[in-house]
């Protein structure tokens, strides 16, 4: 076997051993752990051992079973996706901008147009956050200003440019007759003639109905979709938004 | 509740009584200011008890639409009772959901009567809220007759278990299944941002996003399934929902009137984690908390947000800053005791030395300031990293703190915790977790005495001493003496004196829905709960 084929190691190279719990939604009897073994043998486990079966309720059992899997892993066949920009802790997010902006980060963000939905725009700036990260709030090097929902194009414009925003973030859940998509190209066109070419602070757009390579097309610097946490933007905005090390030298 | 055995912590008593004082100084002028306020929320409320429901065919309800309607007529300044039950003794409409139909194409008019009609007007409104509090009276003598009729948990502290599918039709079977493996109290967590909502969703719902919506019906369904479960289980089953955000005073209000059995209601939360408006939220906040106190409700409040948001060890005081000024505003309201489930958790990192000693430390220091309230023990989520057996063997350790200080409600930890929602078998496994330690060391109160001057209490003492420094700091800020709020906990505020949150008064979500009361206002919902009279 080449290093290129690997299997899982349990306590001696090449033995292949996994161990997987699940739930069948049957009573626990001989019949339950037949069908467990069944379901393991599907999975690839050969010989499989069930260790455990307990009835949790009369309907339902769980299982521990250990086994051998039969797949091999081929490591020249993995692809990995690479986002465009390292995830980074908080901290280091408040290090980057630190030493790299050498003020704080100003984001301001809103959801715009009729859309009162602001659970998107709370859930990555709000300090109480989504799936376990906090908030920009949180963010000791960000300064957030959340005007929250429907904010007409015009004050969005002006307080960005009087809080003198380097990112703006705006959130857009109702999709009636593409609505987020009519609000959004509004909103950029109206940052365009605002501001001089070239300092439009950075546009983001955030949804859960908004197709990935469509940045362009509606003047946006980035999309975020559903399921986006807090950790990412920050990550992206240290990216995206931030001098490079080499300009502010 | 607890049995009165000698202390474990040997506090000092005048330490003690200073604390309390410093938290009655800081949050009273914050009462005063309540007082003279009302919001939409609070007005709203006071038309649900005088049995206001339902919502137009936009799913708007009534009642956010009658207080619109009196709000750009006449203002808020005097309250909805006045001009609401004079256009009705006017005829402007046969009854309240009719008048609210009409007021919301802008059909009705309202006036602030005087006199006579004023008169008049106040004692038909007193008459119908007056009604929606004596249901919350029954439903309160419904509960203690239940709890007589099944019984209260063999065991102390009570399992909280957590129920969030979206559906209330998953919700109910889930919620009865998790009885039977156990649980104590259900609580069912809400759709995301339901808190920011400004109106009450209506009905039955089965679409929420990590949680289901609290409407008043998805409360009956739920209250109704569990007493069919507690009847087969010879155990009350206890349901829990949340009230804090924008809503706090409709919501405690639908829970008074469908019979649940505990509320999260903190003071500060929705100011701090949610960026509310101050003002709003403690008028809000004061409102619900009397209407629970009236229900027997029995609140939580979120101090292991202050956990989660900053380091557990340096950040252990403002939890016990939290607790204080929760037990303030919550007495002041007319909550008892019995009824505040103080929060704190398990959260310091595992990577610390000793990090079981100071968590034992720091729930002993809330388990002897607060001797007779069931304090709620909350698990690890911070540190909980994707390593599900790790995770099983911290909400171990989290299981045996809760056994050896005498928590009254223990929320159980999943191990699945950051990571999926609960599969049927984690939260299985999370009780034979809580099982084993109740059973194993459940009396392991009795031997344990933390040595005097040892490690445990001198953090102890340790936490307290930081606390009561972080309250006079609170109670001396003058930074915002001469403006229109002065009041010191509203600078502290505004400041970010708690965690790294700045709330100034003037900013906010909700902040429009606030309204400063006339001379002239009237509210029976508070007359009949300030007094505690029933008609």
């Amino acid at each position: 076997m080449s290093g290129e084929i690997v299997r899982p190691y349990g306590d001696t190279t090449g033995d292949g051993m996994v161990q997987v719990s699940f739930t069948l939604p049957i009573p626990h009897d001989k019949r339950a752990e037949g069908a467990a073994l069944q379901l393991a043998k599907k999975m690839g486990m050969e010989p499989a051992l069930l260790v455990h079966a307990k009835a949790m309720g009369p309907d339902f059992t769980f299982f521990v079973v250990y086994g051998s899997v039969t797949h091999l892993v081929d490591l020249r066949d993995v692809t990995v996706v690479e986002r465009e920009f390292p995830l980074l802790t908080a901290k280091d997010v408040n290090a980057a901008i630190k030493s790299r902006l050498r003020r704080k980060l100003v984001v301001v963000g809103a959801c715009i147009g009729t859309d009162a939905h602001t659970v998107g725009i709370d859930a990555i700036l709000n300090i109480k956050g989504f799936a376990g990260e906090k908030g920009l709030e949180y963010y000791r090097e960000i300064k957030v200003v959340n005007l929250g929902a429907q904010v007409l194009i015009p004050e969005l414009v002006e307080a960005a440019r009087a809080e003198k925003a380097d990112a703006v973030l705006v959130s857009q859940v109702v999709t009636q007759k593409d609505a987020h998509l009519h609000n959004t190209r509004a909103m950029t066109a109206a940052f365009r003639e605002a501001y001089p070419a070239g300092t439009v602070p950075h546009l983001v757009v955030g949804g859960p109905r908004f197709e990935e390579g469509t940045a362009g097309a509606l003047g946006v610097d980035r999309i975020f979709g559903r399921g986006t946490t807090p950790g990412e933007v920050a990550s992206y905005l240290v990216h995206a938004v931030l001098p490079t090390k080499k300009e502010a030298a | 509740m607890t049995s009165r055995r000698a202390p474990l912590l040997d506090l000092d008593p005048a330490q003690v009584r200073r604390a309390r004082t410093l938290a009655r100084k800081a949050g009273k002028p914050v009462v005063d200011l309540a007082q003279a306020h009302t919001t939409v929320s609070v007005e709203r409320a006071t038309l649900r008890l005088a049995g206001l429901a339902g919502a137009d065919h936009e799913r708007v309800p009534w009642v956010n639409h009658l207080v619109q309607a009196v709000r750009d007529e006449v203002g808020l300044e005097h309250g909805v009772a006045l001009p609401v039950w004079d256009a009705l003794r006017r005829g402007e409409a046969e009854n309240l959901e009719v008048l609210a139909q009409k007021s919301a194409s802008g059909g009705v008019h309202f006036e602030i009567p005087s006199g006579k009609p004023a008169a008049r007007a106040a004692a038909d409104a007193r008459k119908d809220v007056a009604r929606g509090i004596r249901t919350i009276d029954r439903q309160r003598a419904t509960r203690d007759r239940l709890i007589k009729r099944h019984g209260d948990p063999e065991q102390r502290p009570w399992i909280y278990l957590i129920v969030a599918t979206g559906d209330i039709m998953e919700d109910i079977p889930q919620a009865q299944a998790a009885a039977r493996e156990g649980a104590d109290i259900i609580a069912v967590i809400r759709s995301t941002g339901q808190s920011l909502l400004d109106y009450v969703p209506e009905g039955a719902t089965r679409e929420g996003y990590a949680g289901t919506y609290a409407t008043q019906e998805n409360f009956r369904l739920m209250r109704a399934a569990l007493d069919e479960t507690s009847r087969e289980l010879g155990r009350y089953i206890r349901l829990t929902n949340y009230a804090s955000g924008l809503c706090m005073p409709e919501i405690a209000t639908l829970a008074g009137l469908e019979r649940l059995d505990m509320m999260l209601n903190d003071s500060m939360y929705g100011i701090l984690f949610r960026d509310i408006n101050p003002i709003r939220t403690f008028v809000d906040q004061r409102f619900s908390r009397q209407i629970h106190a009236r229900a027997g409700i029995i609140i939580n409040t979120g101090e292991d947000n202050y956990l989660t948001t900053a380091d557990a060890v340096e950040a252990a005081h403002t939890v016990t800053v939290s607790q204080l000024l929760n037990e303030y505003f919550a007495k002041e309201a007319g909550l008892e005791d019995w009824q505040l489930g103080l929060g704190h958790a398990f959260e310091i990192n595992p990577e610390v030395p000793e990090s079981f000693r100071l968590e034992l430390a720091h729930a002993l220091l809330a388990r002897q300031l607060f001797p007779d309230a069931p304090l709620k023990w909350m698990p690890p989520t911070k540190h909980m990293t994707g390593d599900v057996f790790r995770g099983y063997l911290l909400d171990g350790f989290f299981n045996l703190v809760g056994a050896m200080t005498g928590q009254g409600i223990l929320l159980v930890g999943m191990m699945t915790e950051a990571v999926v929602t609960p599969f049927l078998s984690d939260r299985d496994l999370a009780l034979q977790n809580v099982r084993y330690v109740l059973n194993a060391a459940g009396g392991l109160t009795e031997d344990f005495h933390p040595p005097r001057d040892g490690f445990i209490q001198t953090r102890a003492r340790e936490v307290l001493g930081e606390a009561i420094d972080l309250l006079e700091r609170i109670g001396s800020d003058t930074s915002s003496r001469g403006t229109a709020y002065p009041q010191p906990l509203l600078s502290a505020i505004a400041d970010g004196t708690f965690g790294l949150m700045k709330r100034p008064p003037t900013r906010g979500k909700g902040l429009d829905g606030v309204c400063r009361k006339a001379a002239g206002y009237l509210n029976p919902a508070v007359d009949l709960l300030e007094t505690g009279e029933t008609r």
